[in-house]
């Protein structure tokens, strides 16, 4: 319990600094929030420019800005997006959110459920015609590029066949349908993004679980086990995997920032309004709150992260729990 | 769609990188002057009379950002703000400004007075009537210095604002102004809703009442915008019953959208106008539709660069240019050439200034006559010991800029000239080197307003930092000619102004102007009553219709 507590007060610090960082980092960026509406904008005089920086704060020196910031953080106040629309940063996110955490953890759940049996029966059978296929197939995965794939898919499934809708994630007519209708009609739209999106990540998870099990059933209690008499299936299945699986309990760590991450590309492919748009496009505009606000998310769900990893592995494997 | 408010009183919008993709944009309401337009499928008249009903789904790149016209800047905005507000005075479809919601004007002799009457049964969507207060309202809001907006410098001109009667005003300038009045085509606001209130802290941002022909009905971010007709519209009720725009920010995901008909609208990129269109099914339920855009690109010198001082060095550099060349390769022939900053098509475009077609081996001699020699056999030219060599810079994301600066290259370099291309992002392209002055030639575009005014970027004076004379043009003739045409009304005389300016333009060549594309918007063939014109074809929107026995969805109020 001690330990748990030192660990989150170590983390505002540190969440601290990184908000540093990327406030200077941003703030060296060329350009800022007013640049879009005022530069090269005939309409535009002196007097004008002015009166939008100062309605912006951007008059001010960037560490005023930045503890000016930093204050009405700690109150938990995202404060207010720098684009034309003005709205609170923490609206703007919220509504993004959700979609972008569905796809994600839908994602997660089918590279996971898909590269783990392909990674033990590839270590299993090492060099056998299953582990060469597949790994094949998923190196492809690895390669293609989504954009291409994503078009490519919608064609076939969307234009051709017309199975699929070919992009957003819900129908037009969404709100009239009932409610079993509508859980139906966003399962057809994400049948696409899911697919395109998991089959990039197949490859590295599924060579990581691969690595992981061939180390493991080489270690000399994997020949006890065998040499006891136990079956093959017992073997690999109790005794190998459980081992093989404790590292990925760092890469699951790993993905919880993720999770609220979008890719640009993807979103942009689909027409998904998620949160790699609303980055990418905050980024662009310089609109300082909204890039604030979503680091500041993503640091300190990278920070749980690590602390969720930690916790479990103490939790899974005894040899590295913390004695009191 | 009808046309863009904004555009009334911008002189010229910014091609810049937010334009670099309306380029390519879904977004076909931009004013856009009818060039060989296909005409609508003919249907027989029994099956065509126009009736009310159906819905009619745009593909657009980007989200509205806000939906009062008074904080907007972007074009998706600008386009959704079009169909709700209206504003006293609008362009029709030759161009000239006429009444909207101001019956008349009466401009006074000495031309400092601008009086409006006001049309009477004007409503706003909740009902209430519009009156002058209203547009006493609008034109606080613009000039109050608390307002975050783009548009306040010509409302800043006006001295006085006088409101006379519920339906009559004056307003009163400082010295004659001839885009006044086009500025009064900015969207009108609802007083009764927004006054005493916070203009950035208004709901009406995402929840708008205007008096257009189309009144707001449900927004979903980054996905679709839902409007509906307003059927006690001043102008009568619009026969298309709604309007949905739908958010893809993909070009080609939009293009597979409309395959696959649930989309009716979008603009074409060149590449899909020319190659993926051409089949009998596409021309079955989609007519295509091909104007000349309000919008030209140029490759800028920056005169106080030694190499660029002598106006021969830039007639030959021009001359150089094969500019067909790059119409026909970049935009596959979906343009054209154009010699001066005003439309190629429009009535302030003079065809008579000196024109420098491509020709290398007189741009060779030209160089030539300015010293320029190749004396060291490198193949380069050279000057004083120095080489000609410079790089062009041009912003990121616009890949019909980069590839017809890849083009200059290889035309300059037939001549002897060494270029190199530089591609940045789109904030640093300005504030490191566009402000800085720190470039040799850049290759920009500017967009072409519907007002021939161009002193911001001509004018001798604009050339401080952040201002638009950038490549910093000095020509007393020029400063003259431009204050005379926007202090003067008649159009004839204006002309006149405006056509000695580009005479001097041209001769100069401070820019090399390259090029004007086409806006190439297709729509779906079940609408009928769409008629190409000198404008574009969004000016009469609501006049556009879908006949019964066509009309595809029933509208769940």
């Amino acid at each position: 319990m001690r330990f748990l507590i030192k660990r989150i007060a170590l983390m505002i610090p540190t969440l601290i600094g990184i908000t540093i960082i990327s406030f200077a980092v941003m703030k060296m960026a060329p350009g800022d929030p007013t640049s879009l509406m005022t530069d090269l904008n005939p309409n535009m005089n002196e007097e004008a420019v002015k009166r939008i920086r100062a309605h912006y704060g951007l008059d001010q020196p960037w560490h005023v800005q930045y503890i000016k910031w930093l204050g009405n953080m700690v109150a938990l106040d995202f404060g207010k997006s720098f684009a034309a629309d003005n709205r609170p940063v923490l609206d703007k996110i919220s509504e993004r959110i959700p979609i972008t955490i569905l796809i994600n953890i839908l994602s997660l759940i089918l590279i996971f459920s898909v590269s783990i049996p392909i990674g033990v029966f590839s270590a299993v059978k090492q060099d056998s015609l299953f582990d060469r296929v597949s790994s094949l197939i998923v190196f492809i995965g690895f390669a293609v590029p989504t954009f291409w794939l994503a078009l490519l898919l919608m064609i076939l499934f969307g234009v051709k066949l017309d199975w699929l809708p070919i992009s957003g994630f819900r129908s037009l007519n969404y709100s009239y349908l009932t409610p079993l209708g509508q859980i139906l009609d966003i399962s057809k739209h994400l049948v696409l993004p899911i697919f395109v999106s998991a089959f990039g990540g197949l490859a590295g998870m599924s060579r990581y679980m691969r690595s992981n099990m061939l180390e493991v059933i080489r270690q000399d209690y994997i020949t006890t086990a065998r040499a006891k008499g136990l079956d093959e299936r017992t073997v690999i299945f109790k005794h190998a995997l459980r081992n093989a699986l404790l590292p990925l309990i760092t890469i699951l760590g790993l993905s919880v920032p993720g999770l609220i991450g979008g890719s640009v590309i993807f979103e942009t492919i689909f027409a998904i309004p998620g949160m790699g748009q609303l980055f990418y496009q905050s980024v662009m505009m310089r609109d300082y709150p909204t890039i604030m606000g979503i680091l500041v998310i993503g640091a300190a769900l990278t920070l749980f992260g690590n602390l969720l990893a930690d916790l479990l592995y103490s939790w899974a494997d005894p040899r590295i729990r913390v004695s009191d | 769609m009808r046309i863009n408010k904004n555009l009334f009183v911008i002189i010229m919008i910014i091609l810049g990188f937010l334009a670099g993709c309306n380029d390519k944009s879904a977004q076909t309401e931009n004013p856009v002057k009818g060039h060989e337009t296909k005409e609508p499928t003919p249907v027989p008249a029994a099956e065509s009379k126009p009736a009310y009903g159906d819905m009619i789904i745009i593909g657009s790149i980007g989200d509205a950002s806000v939906l009062l016209p008074v904080l907007a800047s972007d074009s998706a905005s600008g386009d959704i703000n079009g169909l709700i507000y209206n504003g006293l005075v609008r362009y029709d479809r030759d161009i000239n400004l006429i009444g909207e919601l101001a019956e008349k004007w009466e401009i006074s002799e000495d031309k400092l007075t601008i009086r409006f009457f006001l049309k009477k049964d004007v409503k706003w969507h909740d009902g209430k009537p519009f009156t002058s207060k209203d547009v006493e309202y609008t034109y606080k809001v613009y000039v109050d210095p608390k307002t975050p907006t783009a548009y306040s410098t010509d409302f800043l001109r006006v001295k006085e604002f006088r409101v006379l009667d519920d339906y009559t005003l004056e307003v009163v300038y400082e010295k004659p102004y001839a885009p006044a009045l086009g500025s009064w085509g900015q969207g009108m606001l609802p007083r009764h809703l927004l006054e005493g209130v916070d203009i950035t802290e208004s709901p009406l941002k995402r929840n708008p009442v205007g008096t257009g022909p189309y009144r707001f009905k449900d927004w979903t971010t980054g996905e679709k915008i839902i409007l509906d007709s307003f059927h006690d519209y001043f102008d009568g009720r619009p026969y298309i019953d709604r309007v949905m725009t739908r958010i893809i920010p993909d070009l080609a995901t939009m293009f597979l959208e409309l395959k696959a008909l649930s989309l009716d609208q979008m603009g074409l990129t060149p590449l899909q106008y020319v190659r993926q269109t051409d089949t009998k099914w596409f021309k079955d339920n989609f007519n295509k539709y091909k104007y000349l855009g309000f919008g030209y690109s140029y490759l800028g010198y920056n005169l106080q660069d030694w190499k660029f001082r002598d106006q021969r060095v830039r007639q030959a550099l021009t001359t150089a240019i094969n500019r067909e060349s790059i119409v026909q390769g970049v935009l596959l022939g979906l343009g054209t050439v154009t010699d001066t900053p005003y439309k190629p098509d429009s009535f302030w475009y003079n065809q008579n200034v000196t024109k420098f077609p491509y020709d290398p081996e007189k741009a060779k001699e030209m160089l030539a006559e300015a010293g320029w020699k190749d004396t060291d056999g490198d193949g380069i030219l050279d000057k004083d010991g120095k080489p000609f060599e410079f790089t062009i810079i041009t912003n990121h994301g616009n890949d019909i800029r980069k590839n017809a600066a890849t083009i200059i290259q290889r035309d300059l370099k037939k001549v002897g000239v060494e270029v190199k291309i530089r591609v940045i992002e789109w904030a640093a392209f300005l504030k490191n080197f566009i402000n800085k002055r720190n470039f040799e030639a850049c290759l920009l575009g500017w967009g072409i307003g519907v007002d021939p005014n161009q002193i911001d970027i001509w004018n001798s004076k604009k050339t401080g930092e952040n201002e638009l004379n950038f490549v910093n043009f000095q020509n007393p003739e020029v400063d003259r000619l431009l204050d005379l045409g926007a202090s003067t009304y008649d159009k004839e005389e204006r002309k006149k102004y405006y056509d000695r300016f580009q005479e001097i333009i041209a001769e100069e060549q401070p820019y090399t102007f390259l090029f004007v594309q086409y806006s190439l918007p297709t729509i779906n063939s079940r609408f009928h009553g769409i008629e190409p014109a000198p404008i574009g074809i969004g000016y009469n929107f609501v006049k556009w219709y879908v006949p019964k026995a066509l009309q595809k969805y029933t509208i769940q109020p």
